[in-house]
């Protein structure tokens, strides 16, 4: 981890969420999709919901998203994460009952609203990829 | 109804403040000794503990007690116990006598709930995780924290101000709305001699205080407190020649539907003390005209507005107006919230304070805060996020 990067609290990596912690080093965000209805699963679990199939496989999505919820975080809770900055809940363009809490990165907090589109782009992290997203088509 | 079978016998609570420095089994014991006597019974008399959410190390203060320190103190013999976090939120406990006095398990089953989060945060602030750090060394999130703690949301400030967002958005919720949740709290704290805060706090001061996290500001966030409140759940035919006439509970709600999660829940807007509020009105005739007082959880001042409109004191969505100026939910009002001041306002007993307040006003024990015209019918409710449960109590 070179010096640059803020500190970041990781996920712990196992069998069970490594594709999803480990997809942004292919560029892809991946979610457990059921091979039998084609559900995607967050988080993951061994059985699909919809249907009790146990054939379940990560794939990739597009990483387009919606802001489904935000707030602008103030408050200093953890040495390195420098406030403000947005965390949002946001929905996979695939699934609307897929959520992410992330971070919103690429604009000023000012301009992030309910609703607004935006695309997933990876932070690296030791062994971890972090999902962020970003206002579609736009540079950090 | 199987709730006739239960009806709550004696409350009791500790000393209460910010920051007491003292044993928290102490404070649990002050408080269980107290609510045994209310009652008019004798520790020989308790068969039955229920507590939530059992004895925790981590995170620091949020359980004083668990059941063994509270047996072993008092020697108690117990037909019947339990104490645990994954129940209907954090009065769900107290709704555990219930089932057990109902199955015959107990006769009298003392209820506790203990904090000392104000001590154990000390003079550090509101830190809400203190793992990690450069210096960490190796600490790695698992279960629903992976999903929260690498983006700086730590705090279930984070995801209920995620909640009241939606809720903005949705239905057109105003902060200033918001606020008078917090000021309802602080202008009946001012009449309550164990609350933390009394000094009178204005619209003006809670718009300029400092944002936590939006739509939050610091005095939408309640504060953390050492205190310990306890109860007694006696089985309805034991209890009629106790000390006082009991609080009968007409009808409990414990329900959860949707997915319990803080993020996944489909309608972020109620969160599952949607489900619990249903329930609740399913299991009686009585109906929200007839609540005299309701004394709603405000961890978050969002939460609060949020059981207005599960509980069906207004519309969904139509929260934001009805509290608006703050005459409906004031202790004169159409529907006293918060008489004891909250959370917000009286300290973070962590839901049952507010189960203690319902009985302390049906019971005419209100003094100076005493809500007027005898009440009768009393709600009291606890829980966000993927948490809710909620009594309906009557004093008959
Ligand atoms: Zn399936």
């Amino acid at each position: 981890m070179s010096d640059d990067k803020p500190f970041r609290l990781l996920p712990r990596v196992e069998d069970t969420n490594e594709f999803f912690w480990t997809g942004g080093k292919d560029g892809e965000l991946r979610f457990l999709r059921c091979q039998t209805c084609g559900y995607y699963i967050h988080p993951p679990s061994p059985i699909c919901p919809k249907d009790l199939s146990k054939d379940l496989a990560p794939e990739a999505v597009s990483g387009r998203a919606t802001v489904h919820t935000f707030t602008v975080n103030h408050q200093p809770w953890i040495p390195g994460y420098d406030p403000p900055y947005v965390i949002a809940i946001v929905t996979i363009e695939e699934q609307d009952d897929v959520r992410l809490m992330t971070n919103i990165v690429g604009c000023s907090p000012d301009d992030v609203h309910v609703g607004m589109p935006v695309e997933v782009t990876f932070d690296e992290h030791e062994d971890v990829w972090l999902p962020l997203f970003k206002p579609r088509g736009v540079d950090r | 109804m199987s709730e006739r079978a239960a009806v709550i016998s004696g409350i009791g609570q500790s000393d209460v403040g910010r920051r007491l420095y003292r044993n928290p089994v102490e404070l649990t014991l002050d408080a269980s000794l107290a609510a045994i006597e209310d009652a008019g019974l004798t520790r020989d008399d308790i068969d039955g503990i229920a507590t939530y959410p059992g004895n925790m190390e981590f995170p620091p203060g949020f359980s004083g007690a668990g059941v063994t320190e509270v047996q072993d103190a008092l020697r108690l013999n117990l037909n019947w116990y339990n104490g645990g976090i994954e129940n209907p939120g954090q009065l769900g406990s107290v709704i555990t006598a219930w089932a057990a006095i109902g199955a015959g398990y107990a006769n009298h089953v003392l209820c506790f709930r203990t904090v000392w989060e104000g001590s154990a945060q000390g003079d550090k602030g509101r830190a809400s995780v203190t793992m990690g750090g450069r210096s960490g060394g190796g600490f790695r999130a698992g279960g629903f924290m992976q999903w929260s703690l690498p983006f700086g949301a730590p705090s279930a400030a984070n995801w209920i101000a995620m909640c009241a967002q939606r809720h903005f958005h949705e239905y057109g919720t105003t902060r200033e709305q918001l606020a008078q949740i917090a000021l309802n709290a602080r202008k009946n704290a001012a009449l309550n001699p164990k609350a933390i805060y009394r000094d009178p706090m204005s619209m003006d001061d809670y718009m300029n205080v400092r944002l936590i996290t939006t739509p939050f500001c610091l005095y939408d966030c309640d504060v953390p407190a050492d205190g310990s409140t306890a109860f007694i759940v006696s089985r309805a035919d034991a209890a009629a020649d106790l000390r006082k006439p009991p609080v009968q509970v007409e009808a409990i709600g414990s329900a959860i539907h949707g997915r319990p999660s803080w993020d996944q829940w489909e309608d972020l807007t109620t969160m599952a003390l949607r489900d619990a509020a249903a329930m609740m009105w399913q299991r009686t005739d009585l109906t929200p005209a007839d609540v005299d007082l309701a004394e709603l959880y405000d961890g978050f001042s969002f939460i609060t507005l949020a059981w207005i409109e599960a509980l069906g004191f207004c519309k969904k969505g139509e929260g934001g107006p009805f509290i608006e100026g703050g005459q409906r939910i004031a202790r004169d009002g159409e529907i006293p919230v918060n008489t004891h001041g909250g959370q917000l306002s009286a300290g973070r007993l962590h839901g049952y304070g507010f189960l203690h307040e319902a009985c302390t006003q049906l019971w005419g024990e209100g003094g100076e805060r005493q809500v007027p015209g005898n009440p009768e019918v009393g709600i009291a409710a606890a829980g966000g996020g993927p948490l809710g449960g909620c009594l309906l109590l009557t004093r008959r």
